[in-house]
């Protein structure tokens, strides 16, 4: 394996590393304030909707909207599945096999 | 799920293998991907795996991958490495303010294994209360693992994988979308889901790479809070 290889790579570990490790050193030492406790809590379903909303209605490069996408309206009954069932298992299960079936049926 | 906390090592590493498999489902098929577009890189078995170990981060792999097979040299790879996973550090924050207090070796282990799937995953067991360190450590470990395995296997297998095998490939967005409906359970959450959605796509449609992701997340995050102390 060349050097300049695992030189790019050993640095792209360090740079992946830090921001991960962070603040958990940070907030280790003394607690986060109030307002940033609130703020974090709201994290989550920001990051899962922030993930999730583009890449269901958008594709290409560049990127475009495309609400056609069988990504998109198999989410719409996955999203139905999850809210129903509360089960995970079950949701990404439903969710494989409407996929499945929507690639079968040429969409 | 039905999870009971107990001191025992083998029901800690059972617990987690139970919740952690559609984290497992979802990165077969993308770490298969990956190792075959890594090999036609240039890249053998050793090099994907080193990969895989040291940076554990698929996006940020994947756009190294396209970067090198384009001739770039290391340093703007490193650095598009850097700003792709900078994401990261929100989820760690949220995750440091959640778990219990770790000794300093810990945390710094539990960091490497903080990804956008297992991040989401714990928060879900969490909030339920049944969760602790060493669990959330057992679904870390193990994703990385078959993400290691699955990248590997990719680079000398992948081409004889047949293209949406069994909608594999909706594994990852079925999760998520289980577990952003997991997270709605006030109003307040769900208008900032519904901000947070919004200037996603926006932004992703005004700019290239994945910066929208924590852009719209800080941005929805900032406004939920002023929200609600307006609210009050």
């Amino acid at each position: 394996m060349s050097m300049e290889y695992l030189v790019m790579v050993v640095g792209m570990g360090v740079v992946t590393y830090v921001p991960r490790w962070i603040p958990f050193y940070l907030f280790a030492k003394r607690r986060p304030p109030g307002w940033l406790v609130e703020w974090l809590r709201l994290v989550p379903a920001s990051i899962l909707s922030a993930i999730l909303l583009p890449a269901l209605v958008t594709g290409g490069v560049p990127r475009q909207i495309d609400l056609l996408r069988p990504e998109m309206w198999v989410a719409l009954p996955t999203f139905a599945v999850a809210v129903f069932t509360r089960s995970l298992g079950g949701t990404v299960l439903v969710g494989m096999g409407l996929f499945w079936l929507a690639g079968r049926l040429g969409c | 799920m039905r999870l009971i906390k107990t001191g025992g090592r083998r029901s800690v590493l059972i617990d987690g293998l139970i919740v952690v498999w559609p984290i497992c489902l979802g990165y077969a098929p993308i770490g298969l991907a990956f190792g075959v577009l890594a090999q036609k890189a240039g890249l053998d078995a050793l090099q994907i795996g080193i990969m895989s170990l040291l940076v554990f981060a698929g996006s940020a792999q994947f756009i190294a991958v396209s970067m090198l097979s384009g001739g770039a040299g290391a340093a703007p790879i490193v650095l598009a490495t850097f700003l792709v996973n900078l994401r990261h550090l929100l989820m760690s924050s949220s995750l440091a303010v959640q778990l219990p207090r770790m000794r300093p070796g810990k945390a710094a282990f539990f960091a490497y294994g903080v990804t956008d799937e297992s991040f989401a995953l714990n928060t879900l067991h969490f909030q339920k209360g049944c969760w602790d360190a060493d669990r959330a450590l057992v679904v870390n470990q193990t994703a990385n693992f078959v993400w290691l395995v699955m990248t590997v296997l990719g680079g000398y297998i992948g081409p004889l994988i047949p293209a949406g095998a069994a909608g594999i490939d909706y594994a990852l967005i079925a999760m998520f979308i289980c577990l952003l409906v997991f997270q709605l359970k006030n109003r307040l959450v769900v208008v900032t889901a519904g901000i947070a959605g919004a200037s996603a796509v926006l932004l992703a449609l005004l700019i290239p790479g994945n910066a929208y992701i924590i852009l719209a997340s800080v941005f929805a995050a900032t406004a939920g809070v002023m929200l609600k102390r307006f609210v009050q």
